[in-house]
Formats: structure tokens, sequence, C-alpha cells
């Protein structure tokens, strides 16, 4: 999107932890998933962090975190040199202004039974700031900006399609130009053709207002384009974090190698030459995350420490400052993840058994792993 | 022009030069839709002329009086009562008879649907009120509010309606705005509770989260991002509400404790006339009994078209 500029440090997270309570009854004990487990992150004025992963990892969760949605179970979040995380609603409306959020939904995120108008113009009622004529001329100043035809300030959500109505979310998030945007999935729900619209307008507000954003994706491909700095995320911990082409050239955590190998390339030959590495399992719950690296029940690369110790988040195989990654068997530089085998005890991998060769019974539910791997070796 | 400039809106350079049609395409507005709907249905049409003679009637009672010179408390105890004090039947002089006081019916009757009406309207804006204020309050602020108006509504629906009407009445003598505040108070509770179940979906929806990311203060996500969404139900119950508090009033005048005599009130005539009945006086019951029938009819359909109307999917209340 735009070079990477030093400008100062913005926003600063320090080990934020949230913690969601899975109600139970009286007498169980109480469980927590874990969205959200200790990350650290610093955005640059000016550029565009991205943060990746699968659902559920808990890029969203630390988005909401960082905009105050949620109370942070622990944690400190400076932004722009004002720590936030423990702020008063009262105290924190002020900063309100300068951190805005776009959210993924076009369709959920805009009041369907209010005007367009007065969904852009909740930003300046909410703060008292213009009113009347002079709301709807700004009103109508944001939607020019945004490419929305002016003139349509009266009409309902449900008059415009999926791109407009991202096009009115990000312009209700410019009221104030704010400092910080924070782009939850922006795209994820549009049309290719209308995702580029939608990513070049960010671009152009970019460097028109000098914004920073936190860009949020699932898709790869995209985050790539927007973003001068990308965080992997698994399990609601970052695994890696560095320049965004650096990340595609010299990953150094499997998950992330793994991540990389299912972007789709749109060249058949090229794609048919590829090996993909496909993981085993899925994502295991957060409620009860596993131990030492998060990642180890389905990593190739596995040994024992992987199961111990919980690897920290710093630079691997020499790289520099700006290259992070959080793991005790980084990858090379060329390095096929499809060489390895993981080196720990069976009953710490999630092991995925072809259910053909199967029982009935243990096709349907591999749930534990231990059985799981005890059927699977009978058949 | 044609409808294609609304197709090029989507692109990024669309400034307002390109779209001087767009205005003709009407818009999916749902208040709209909602009233097209309305619009095509044959039941709505009909109990929404009802209810509007109705009102007309109402308000043009006096002019009835003008004609056939009798006034609504006016006693004619020579012309309008027979040879043993009963009623007389309908005639030119009596167009629907007299009451067992000499009364003309067909004015009292008149001059009751503005006691009924001011009833239904008055008592369901205090039935909305509450519903809307408690029932968001519960279901948006959740957690103890929530737990103190659950209570609060249990205990009220534990409470016989009649009973405590009653003994207000006897304590404090029947007046309108008695009626008004016992009917309005007593069914609030379902409209609460109906509010509250669309909040507490509507709440986890991200133009909550976005308004509070906006710095948005609760009573305002309350009252301007909810309100607008649980409006369509508030309407439709509301609709329901007047007929409702229309015989809940009837049946309080009914009872004594309602609107005090001599003010002409419907329930007061149609218990008055239940001790005639048996003695053959038919239209001292009967038209009373028919103008709060009709009434309340119209007013139900009517209720019913306007719920088809805003949820066209169709669902149950209460």
């Amino acid at each position: 999107m735009t070079v990477t500029t030093d400008g100062d440090v913005i926003l600063e997270i320090e080990n934020v932890v949230k913690h969601f309570p899975v109600r139970g009854g009286v007498f169980r004990r109480k469980d927590y998933v874990h969205a959200v487990d200790g990350v650290n992150l610093s955005v640059r004025r000016g550029t565009t962090f991205g943060i990746v992963g699968e659902t559920g990892c808990g890029k969203s969760t630390l988005a909401r975190c960082i905009a105050r949605l949620y109370d942070l179970t622990s944690g400190r979040i400076e932004f722009d040199g004002k720590d936030i995380s423990t702020l008063s609603t009262g105290k924190m409306r002020p900063v309100r202004r300068e951190i805005q959020m776009i959210f993924q939904d076009p369709y959920g995120s805009l009041n369907p039974r209010r005007r367009v108008g007065s969904i852009i113009g909740d930003p300046f009622a909410i703060h008292g700031i213009a009113s009347g004529a002079d709301r709807k001329k700004r009103v109508q100043e944001l939607m020019e900006r945004v490419g929305l035809n002016p003139e349509h300030f009266n009409r309902f959500p449900a008059e415009f399609s999926g791109g407009q109505r991202q096009r009115i979310g990000v312009a209700r998030a410019l009221a104030f130009q704010p400092k910080l945007i924070i782009c939850d999935e922006p795209v994820s729900a549009l049309d290719v053709s209308i995702q580029a619209q939608v990513i070049n307008l960010l671009a152009d507000l970019q460097s028109e207002f000098g914004l920073t954003y936190i860009f949020i994706a699932h898709d790869l491909s995209v985050v790539r384009h927007v973003s001068d700095q990308i965080a992997v995320m698994y399990l609601g911990k970052i695994t890696e974090v560095t320049r965004a082409e650096k990340l595609f050239t010299t990953a150094r955590h499997p998950y992330t190698g793994a991540l990389l190998s299912a972007v789709p390339v749109p060249d058949p030959d090229q794609s048919d030459r590829r090996e993909q590495i496909i993981l085993v399992g899925d994502v295991p719950s957060p409620i009860a995350p596993p131990s030492g690296c998060r990642f180890h029940p389905r990593c190739p690369k596995a040994v024992q420490q992987c199961v111990t110790d919980e690897p920290a988040l710093e630079s691997r195989l020499g790289d520099g400052p700006d290259h992070l990654a959080a793991c005790h068997r980084p990858m090379a530089v060329g390095e096929n993840l499809h060489d390895f085998r993981p080196a720990i005890d069976s009953s710490e991998r999630i092991i995925e058994v072809p259910g053909s060769l199967l029982p009935d019974d243990a096709g349907a539910a591999p749930a534990d792993p231990v059985r799981a791997q005890a059927e699977g070796s009978d058949a | 022009m044609s409808a294609v400039p609304e197709l090029i809106v989507e692109g990024p350079g669309t400034g307002p030069a390109d779209v001087p049609a767009a205005k003709k395409i009407e818009g999916r507005n749902p208040w709209r839709l909602a009233y097209e709907r309305l619009r095509t249905d044959k039941a709505a049409k009909i109990s929404f002329g009802v209810i509007v003679l109705i009102i007309v009637l109402a308000f043009v009672a006096p002019l009835f009086t003008k004609i056939t010179h009798h006034g609504p408390n006016e006693v004619f105890s020579n012309i309008g009562q027979n040879a043993n004090g009963g009623p007389v039947p309908p005639s030119g002089l009596f167009w629907l008879g007299t009451d067992a006081s000499g009364r003309d019916l067909f004015i009292r009757i008149l001059y009751g649907i503005r006691i009924s009406l001011l009833v239904g309207v008055l008592s369901t804006g205090v039935s909305v009120a509450l519903g809307v204020v408690f029932g968001l309050a519960a279901g948006f602020l959740g957690g103890v509010v929530d737990a103190v108006i659950a209570r609060m509504i249990d205990v009220l629906l534990s409470l016989p309606f009649l009973v405590v009407a009653l003994t207000l009445a006897y304590r404090y003598g029947g007046s309108l705005w008695l009626v008004v505040f016992v009917l309005g108070f007593f069914s609030f509770t379902a409209l609460a509770r109906i509010v509250r179940g669309q909040v507490i979906s509507l709440r986890q929806k991200e133009y909550v989260e976005a308004a509070r990311a906006m710095g948005a203060r609760s009573w305002r996500i309350m009252f301007i991002d909810l309100l607008p969404n649980v409006m369509a139900q508030v309407i439709v119950y509301a609709s329901l509400l007047i007929p409702l508090a229309i015989v809940g009033e009837s049946s309080l005048s009914f009872l004594g404790v309602g609107i005090p005599p001599p003010t002409a009130d419907w329930g007061d005539m149609i218990s008055d006339a239940s001790g005639y009945y048996q003695f053959g006086y038919w239209w001292y019951l009967f038209f009373p009994s028919l103008a709060l029938l009709g009434t309340t009819l119209a007013f139900n359909i009517f209720g019913d078209s306007v719920r088809d109307a805003l949820d066209p999917r169709g669902s149950t209340y209460v």
C-alpha cells in the first residue's frame, strides 16, 4: 500500500489477554475461552498492519479489544502515547473519535431502519459536533469522498449494494478523520471486483489523511497487497510477525508455511507443481489450548520441547528485529515441510484418521486422539 | 431518462452529476413496503374504513344532537318512556329507541364512542410508553436491571386485574384517568416482554457495536438505534391493544367502577340494559353491544392486517 515509513509508534499492545467465561452450572468449574492470550504488537503511524489467521483464532476479538469494545482481561494498550486499556467509558469517549472501526458485514453493521444520512451523521450527533444543515453538508462531503452519490443521503441501507454499503461504513469511520482505523475483515463479504474498489478507496484515504490501519483478514493475498507489516495469529497468540514481503519469502513458522501454501495460485501449471501442505485435524478448542507451542498437535516439525516449552516471539535464524517468530524449530528458506515427521508422543498429536478404514463408530468421532490413534493402527 | 444511472453508482468515480434519474427509482424503504402490502389488503381497507367512520361519528356527535334536538344526557320522561316507565322502541323520534331513563340511545351511543376511543388510545399510549422503556432497558442493559424488571412483570402478571381495578375504584372513585392508568399498567407487561426479546437479539448486531465504537451512550443506542427496529412489533401490538382497552373500559364500566354516570358509556349502557333484556326491550342491549362489537372487531382486523404488512413472514406474538 505505502512504503514503510519510519513513523513513530501509534499503537503499542503489551501482553493483551482476553478470556471469555463459558457459563457452567453452579457446581461446575468455570471455563474460559482463551480468545486472545498474551499478544504484543506495535503499529507505526501511517502504516497498515495486517493480521491474518483462521476463523476463531482471536483476530476479531483483538480488534475489539483495541477499540475497547471489550474490556481486557489483562494487558496494556497504549494509543498515541496514552494508556487506554483501563479508561472508563466516559474517559474513553474522546479517544473513540481517533480510533474507528470498519466492520466485516456490510449488512449487519448499518442499522436497517435508519437513513444513510443519519447513519453517517452519527459520529457528529454522538459527539455533538455539527448539527442541522452543517451536519448534512459534512455528511454529503463524506459520501462524495467515498464515492457515493450525496443525493442518496435520504435512502435506507437496503437500497444500496454490498460495496456501496461498505463505503457507507468507511464514510462513517472517516467522519472525524481518526488516527487509527481498525478494519475487521472489511472486504471478506464482498465480491472480488468490489473488494478491489474498497481496498483502493482505503489506500487513497490513507495517503490523503495519513491514516493508520489495522487490517484483519483471512485472505492472505488481500493482506499481502494492503499491509506493510503482517502478524499471523493462531489460537489467540501471534506466531509470526514481519514485514509483508518477508512473510511471503522467508516464513519461519511452520503454521505460516502451511497458510502460505494454501493461497491459490492463478496459474494452473504452477499450482499443480506446487506442494500443498495440508494440516491434519482442526484447530484445538480455545477453552483448553494445547501446552507449549499451541500449534504442536498439528505441526510436522514438532519435537518434545514444543509440548513442554512455550516458544517466545523473537528473531530466529539470524533475522533482524523486524521479523519475529514464536517457534522452537523455525523453517529455513527452501525447506519442505513434507520432509518432516513429528517427534513427539502420539497422544499429543491430532491424528487424522481415514474414515473408510475404520469401524463405524470411530469414523464419526476422532475427538479423543488416543483412541483414534489406537483404532487407526488396528485397522 | 432510464434506470441505467442507478447501475453506475457502484463505480468509485461516480459523482453527483451522473445520477439525475436515480430519484425516480422507488427505494425499498421498509415502511413503504409495509404500506404497499397494507394497501392491497381488502380486510385492512374495510376495517380501516369502519375505524375512520367511527372516529368521524365521534367528532360529529353534536351535529346529530342538533338534528334530533336530543342531548346525550337529556331525559325525556314523557315521550321517551312507555306507560310502565320502560324504554321505548326505535322510531322516527328516537332512531335507536331510548334507555330506561328515557334518554336517546342513538345519541348516547355516539357520545359513547368518545369515551371508548379516548380510553383505548390513552391507555394504549401508557402501555406503549411503559412497555418500550422497560423492554428496552431490560433487554439492552441486561443483568440486574433485567432481573428486577422481569420480577416486577411477574408480580404484575400475578395480580388479578379486575380485583385491583375494583379496589382502586372503590378507594379513589372511578374516573377516566383511573381507568386509563389501570388498563395501561396492566397491559404493558406483554409489550415489555416482546420488546425485551427483540432487543436481546438485536443488541448482538454489528451496528450496535459500531455505535459503541463511535462512543454512543446507552440511551442513544436504545432509543435511536434499537427502538426503530422494534417499532414494527410495537405498532402491531399497540393496534391490538386498542380494542382490548376498549373492551376493558366497558368491562369496568359494566361493573360500575369505570367512567362515572351520567357520562354516556357503552359498558354502562350494556350493564343497565342487561336488567331489561328479559322484558323484551331488545334494542336497549342490542345497539350498544353492536357498537362495542363493531368497534373492537374493526380495530382487531386492522391490527391483524398491520401485523401481516409489517412482518410478512408471519410470527406469533405474546
